[in-house]
């Protein structure tokens, strides 16, 4: 066991797998000699040299079609977006060609690759460079999709996702890249479409994703504190969806609420509140309760941004309104 | 060059094949049994002869939904193309993909690609690949005029240039993108040759119609790319003889430019010189006729095969061979 910050892990996670297996390249803006924009790719150019680890030009089509092609004759590539908000300069090779090239022909095409990407609000940044966009990805029917929480998590769901046969995009959020946590040592190897639950309680489930978890996990603690005895579940995996933990979760607490850091319409949280209201619409005992971002771009300034995405304080207010 | 007779023979096969395939899908179309869409590349055979035939089996091809030519000519089984077009159940890519999907990756037909330009960053990936295990495979990308003003074009020109990569680029320059002239909408005469510089590469123009010129620029430029001096970009000259997809009867092309093309028909102007060099016209008539039985074959075969089983309406999203979405 050792401390270690989730940017660090992110560097762990991919020197594990590239260690492992001599497919695994990662390319990317600055990932290489740079050592990444956000430093979470440093170390690896070093260590694996520059035919695995290869900085590109400004070419966001060209990065995620390479590594699908690459994909295609028997790499295991890893590409980084800086940004997730650049995935609208190449969502056509993302979502047409990567997502469905399996289905459209007939299974012949296998594309075992991963795109790493950072995402997610609280940097001050403004609306092109702040969005939580894991629900477009969610949205296109042959992507899986991570956001993990946890320096562990980075490293066992990047480890999950690069042994993955299918696409894979990990969101990295931009907020907990200086935050830490115990990491085990050795080798860290989890598994996609699982999610965990990170605090028991008996009235009210919190579902929570990436910066979100821990936004979650504090107003929780403000919610014992009033007597609401909250559980928390980190889904950590939009595709698969691990939708046992989320009912079994609601079956004992009979109250769901989910705290998203996407603006509100079409979050990953309607998809889990539709889920619930099909399938467990009996052990609720009260409406469903959904904190998002407002429906707005994100603003720069913080007093504006701490606003838009959801604070502890409005999580418990809504939570403490359901409850009531 | 000196093209052996076995390859010029190949090379009249392949054409020959991909034209009465084509026409037969124009008919079935019209008939109402090829739905959706086709697009085809009658007239623009050549290109598709002089590249696949200078390949190798484990070189790796990219084309446009304008590919019914390249998929056949790698080898894909006629039976199972027509079955593709025809949405039956024998159809290659099990009726999931169509007439703009066209894909056989056993025989290294990588895929059909619809949206313009996708395709070359994924050739150059392939190619990465390729350099990178040492594998001496060659990708090639078949792509249209208009394709090089989409922004995918230079991303991928530039990088395969900038690493080297064994990727060959082929600019099928039919004058004319969907309904609009190309000469419309660039500033330079050659849409893909003349911005070859910006990439550090040879402007190379070939004449697409005559099959042995192509497969002269096809071997060069595969040369090149197998000795490790990177990518080529090919621009060749040839004319779609129908309209851009469908039943599109080409009206915004003037009549004397559509005839003065027709009158330079690759298959025509190939089946002159395999005479004037001393092939048997029975030699010619024997392959025309086995291209026109298989097509035949092809469309009874499909004709005949059931519907798609709906079962597979749910596979192959995943590599377990399913669709869920849900633990
Ligand atoms: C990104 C994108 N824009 C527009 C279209 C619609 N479209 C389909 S084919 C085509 C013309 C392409 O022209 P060219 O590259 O010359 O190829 P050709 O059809 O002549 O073979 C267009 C505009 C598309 N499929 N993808
Ligand atoms: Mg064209």
């Amino acid at each position: 066991m050792a401390e270690l910050s989730y940017r660090d892990a992110v560097a762990r996670g991919l020197a594990q797998e590239m260690e492992r297996d001599e497919r695994v390249v990662l390319i990317g803006e600055d990932v290489a000699k740079a050592g990444g924009v956000f430093k979470t790719t440093v170390g690896l150019y070093e260590q694996f040299g520059p035919t695995r680890v290869r900085d590109t030009p400004i070419s966001e089509e060209a990065i995620t079609g390479m590594i699908m092609g690459a994909a295609m004759n028997g790499l295991i590539p890893v590409g980084e977006l800086m940004f997730s908000d650049f995935l609208a300069t190449c969502w056509d090779i993302v979502a047409n060609q990567i997502a469905k090239t399996r289905y459209m022909t007939g299974g012949q095409v296998e594309l075992p690759l991963v795109i790493r990407t950072a995402n997610g609000g609280g940097s001050r940044f403004g609306g092109q460079h702040a969005q939580s966009l894991e629900n477009w990805a969610m949205a296109v029917p042959g992507l899986k999709v991570v956001a993990p929480a946890t320096p562990a998590d980075v490293i066992g769901l990047m480890a999950a996702a690069i042994r993955d046969p299918d696409p894979v995009i990990v969101f990295e959020h931009k907020a907990l890249f200086a935050t830490k946590g115990e990491v085990p040592d050795g080798e860290i190897v989890d598994t996609l479409g699982t999610a965990r639950v990170l605090r028991e309680g008996d009235d009210v489930t919190i579902v929570a994703l990436a910066a979100m978890v821990h936004t979650a996990l504090d107003a929780a603690k403000i919610l014992g504190g009033l007597g609401i005895s909250a559980e928390v579940i980190d889904l950590r995996s939009l595709v698969p969806l691990d939708t046992q933990t989320i009912l079994n979760s609601v079956a004992k607490t009979t109250r769901l609420a989910t705290v998203e850091e996407n603006p509100r319409l079409v979050g990953w949280g309607a998809e889990i509140s539709s889920l619930v209201a099909e399938e467990a619409f009996w052990d609720l005992d009260g409406p469903i309760v959904r904190v998002t971002t407002p429906h707005i771009p994100l603003p720069a300034a913080g007093e504006l941004e701490d606003l838009a995405i959801p604070s502890v304080e409005r999580v418990v207010d809504a939570i403490s309104a359901m409850s009531g | 060059m000196e093209i052996a007779l076995d390859i010029r023979l190949a090379m009249y096969d392949g054409m020959v094949r991909a034209r009465y395939f084509e026409k037969r899908a124009y008919d079935l179309f019209m008939q109402g049994l090829v739905k959706g869409t086709t697009h085809l590349g009658l007239g623009q055979e050549a290109v598709a002869a002089g590249f696949a035939v200078a390949m190798q089996p484990d070189d790796m091809s990219y084309c446009t939904y304008r590919g019914h030519n390249h998929t056949l000519l790698r080898g894909a089984p006629m039976n199972a193309l027509m079955g593709e077009l025809m949405g039956r159940s024998n159809g290659i890519c099990e009726a999931k993909g169509g007439s703009m999907h066209l894909t056989d990756v056993s025989k290294g037909a990588m895929g059909s690609y619809a949206i313009v330009g996708a395709h070359l960053p994924v050739a150059a990936g392939a190619a990465w690949a390729a350099q990178l295990r040492g594998t001496d495979q060659v990708s090639v990308c078949f792509f249209g005029d208009g394709t090089t003003n989409i922004g995918a074009f230079h991303e991928s020109l530039n990088m395969a240039a900038v690493w080297d990569l064994p990727v060959v680029f082929v600019c099928e320059n039919n004058l004319y993108m969907e309904y609009t002239a190309i000469s419309d909408v660039i500033a330079v005469e050659h849409p893909a040759a003349d911005r070859a510089s910006a990439y550090g590469l040879e402007g190379i123009v070939v004449d697409g119609n005559d099959a042995d010129a192509v497969y002269e620029v096809a071997v060069a430029a595969y040369q090149r790319a197998r000795a490790g001096e990177g990518p080529s970009l090919i621009e060749a000259l040839t004319y779609r003889h129908k309209g851009h997809s469908r039943a599109d009867p080409g009206k915004y092309r003037p009549d004397e430019e559509v005839e003065e093309w027709l009158k330079r028909d690759p298959i025509d102007i190939y089946r002159e010189r395999l005479l004037s060099l001393g092939v048997e016209p029975a030699k010619l008539d024997e392959i025309e006729a086995k291209a026109a039985a298989e097509v035949d074959a092809a469309t009874e075969a499909s004709k005949n095969a059931p519907p798609p089983d709906p079962a597979v309406l749910l596979t192959d999203v995943w590599a377990d061979g399913g669709s869920s979405w849900r633990n």
